[in-house]
């Protein structure tokens, strides 16, 4: 758990943070939406202290940021930033190795957990260990960034527009292997975006900041539903607003009695690719399905209520 | 390595200035039209080979120091603590730089006498400059996400120094260290006017006697080690900055 309490932070007569407070439940993705210049990344920054606050404090687990020295905080806390921050001179296995190193694991538990991280995100050991980071692509070099941040088995992991330098496609992967390394691991991840998509799609929690405030904390459904200020429903995008809402949900939830024609449509998908699918197919109906059986159908009619602003 | 022609040249080269070192009476023939009245065509005061490893000694002392000392003041100077002291290490280590070496020379012998001595603190301070210069571009100009990186892994300041700052900024620390050979290769040959054991005493006996051979010699064996050092260097560099992705242009 990541209590912030009452955190600002003055850079001579600037106030960047003001006055922040919240709590981020363990095991939970929280994501920081704002602008630039919000406040957003000095208050990630905060958290593992790289800017230390003006006033207030901030407890993980319990225990005050500022209990041990900041170079020790930071080896316990999974740290990853937008351009990546590899070491050009390290080999991507050295990379990874590098907080295991500065707490002084044995040699066999860090090449062990070196490979496990490597595979876990889909890069041969035996082929991208020795690599240099400059020989791999994009896409390969932020994924080699989010593993040394893991490597150490951190319970927080704060991330700094982790997925900003990526093309689309590559992105929404990063996204996915991101929240399915979350589940396997359990690991309490700040995430900042300037991107709702983004944050809608990640956060069990947003927190959404406008000039050091924070505007609004909850989850995406309520963001959603009862933006705080006009500034939350700026970011929200009035026009993309029903299809976001039809986005956190599957269209399992969504099944109505009742057979269609056409091809199924899996149980997993969202709703939002639900109704695009049907629209595009010209269907006013699609079946659903779920291992292999047709459990029901789902229908225009019906996701368009889904869609409608919840009373 | 495939030995392509300019490693083929550069090591024919070498091996061309090995033979004269050891054997240099072969090259009679080559310096025979150089000399007059029967003078004698091979610098016969002492072995070219004894002087240039003194020379060669006398570079890498002063070298080594000036690396030393420059590059610990660049460290101190782009640490917090030492960043107020910025400006008064940069113009000490001009001083030197414009401080003509001969002039050194001058006010160095009275103080502590004739010998290797004042040429080794002429080369010294000579040598400051072009080190302590780049590694302050090296260790200032580092990309500023992998600073961060490493201050957000939890490296201390020692080990951000150590594992990340100075191993990103040794090539341009290289490239400085090689100039700074260089000079001092050329600059060595005057410590022979105070009586150092240097490639300049062949330059200065062929002067006395007005003996072009000599002069040739001793000035060939320093042009040719400059070269081949310089060059060596150069290959270090280039090898580092390539490990590291950057382009050569950046390190050079």
């Amino acid at each position: 758990m990541i209590e912030i309490e009452n955190i600002t932070k003055r850079y001579g007569d600037a106030e960047v943070v003001s006055d922040v407070s919240f709590v981020v439940e363990p095991r939970t993705v929280t994501v920081i939406v704002g602008t630039s210049g919000s406040g957003k990344t000095t208050l990630l920054r905060m958290i593992n202290r790289l800017v230390e606050p003006t006033s207030g404090t901030i407890k993980l687990d319990g225990r005050d940021n500022r209990a041990m020295p900041a170079y020790e905080l930071r080896r316990h806390i999974g740290y990853a930033i937008q351009g990546h921050g590899l070491f050009p001179h390290r080999t991507v296995a050295q990379n990874i190795a590098t907080v295991p190193v500065l707490l002084g694991w044995e040699k066999s538990r860090i090449d062990a957990r070196v490979e496990e991280l490597l595979s876990l995100f889909q890069l041969d050991p035996a082929i991208f260990g020795p690599r240099y980071p400059h020989e791999l692509s994009g896409g390969q070099q932020q994924r080699v960034g989010v593993a040394r941040a893991l490597a150490a088995e951190p319970n927080v992991l704060l991330m700094d527009e982790p997925f900003g330098a990526l093309d689309p496609v590559i992105r929404a992967k990063a996204q996915d292997d991101l929240l399915a390394i979350q589940k396997r691991f359990g690991t309490t991840i700040i995430l900042v975006t300037h991107d709702m998509e983004e944050a809608i799609h990640l956060g069990n929690r947003i927190a959404v900041m406008d000039e050091g405030r924070l505007i609004q904390y909850a989850t995406p459904a309520e963001i959603l539903a009862k933006p705080a200020t006009a500034f939350v429903e700026t970011l929200i995008g009035a026009g993309d607003r029903p299809f976001r809402f039809l986005s956190l949900n599957e269209v399992g939830e969504a099944v109505e009695p009742g057979t269609a024609e056409g091809e199924a449509l899996p149980v997993t998908v969202t709703q939002r690719d639900a109704l695009a699918e049907l629209l595009w197919s010209g269907r006013t109906a699609l079946p659903v399905e779920a291992d292999g059986k047709r459990i029901g159908r789902v229908t225009v009619e019906g996701l368009i209520k889904r869609a409608a602003r919840p009373a | 390595m495939k030995l392509s022609l300019p490693v083929f040249l550069r090591l024919f080269v070498l091996a061309l200035l090995i033979c004269f070192l050891v054997r240099p009476d072969w090259f009679e023939p080559v310096f025979k039209p150089l000399t007059q009245n029967n003078a004698p065509v091979i610098y016969n005061h002492g072995s070219l080979l004894t002087l240039t490893l003194q020379h060669l000694r006398i570079v890498f002392i002063a070298t080594s120091a000036a690396a030393a000392v420059a590059l610990a003041l660049a460290i101190l100077v782009t640490r917090p603590i030492g960043a107020e002291f910025l400006p008064l290490s940069r113009s000490l280590v001009n001083i030197g730089q414009t401080f003509p070496p001969v002039a050194v020379l001058a006010l160095a012998v009275p103080a502590i006498g004739f010998g290797e001595k004042p040429t080794l603190i002429a080369l010294f301070l000579y040598g400051l400059l072009p080190i302590f210069e780049n590694a302050l571009t090296g260790l200032t100009n580092l990309p500023v996400a992998v600073v961060e990186a490493a201050r957000g892994v939890g490296m201390n300041e020692r080990q951000r120094l150590v594992k990340v700052e100075l191993p990103l900024a040794l090539p341009v620390i290289l490239a400085g260290i090689r100039l700074s050979v260089v000079i001092s290769l050329a600059t060595a040959t005057i410590g022979s006017t105070v009586a150092a054991k240097t490639l300049g005493e062949v330059i200065i006996a062929g002067l006395i006697s007005n003996n072009l051979a000599f002069v040739l010699q001793g000035g060939l064996i320093v042009g040719i080690l400059a070269v081949l050092i310089y060059d060596g260097l150069s290959a270090v560099e280039r090898m580092l900055a390539r490990r590291m992705g950057l382009s050569v242009a950046r390190a050079a």
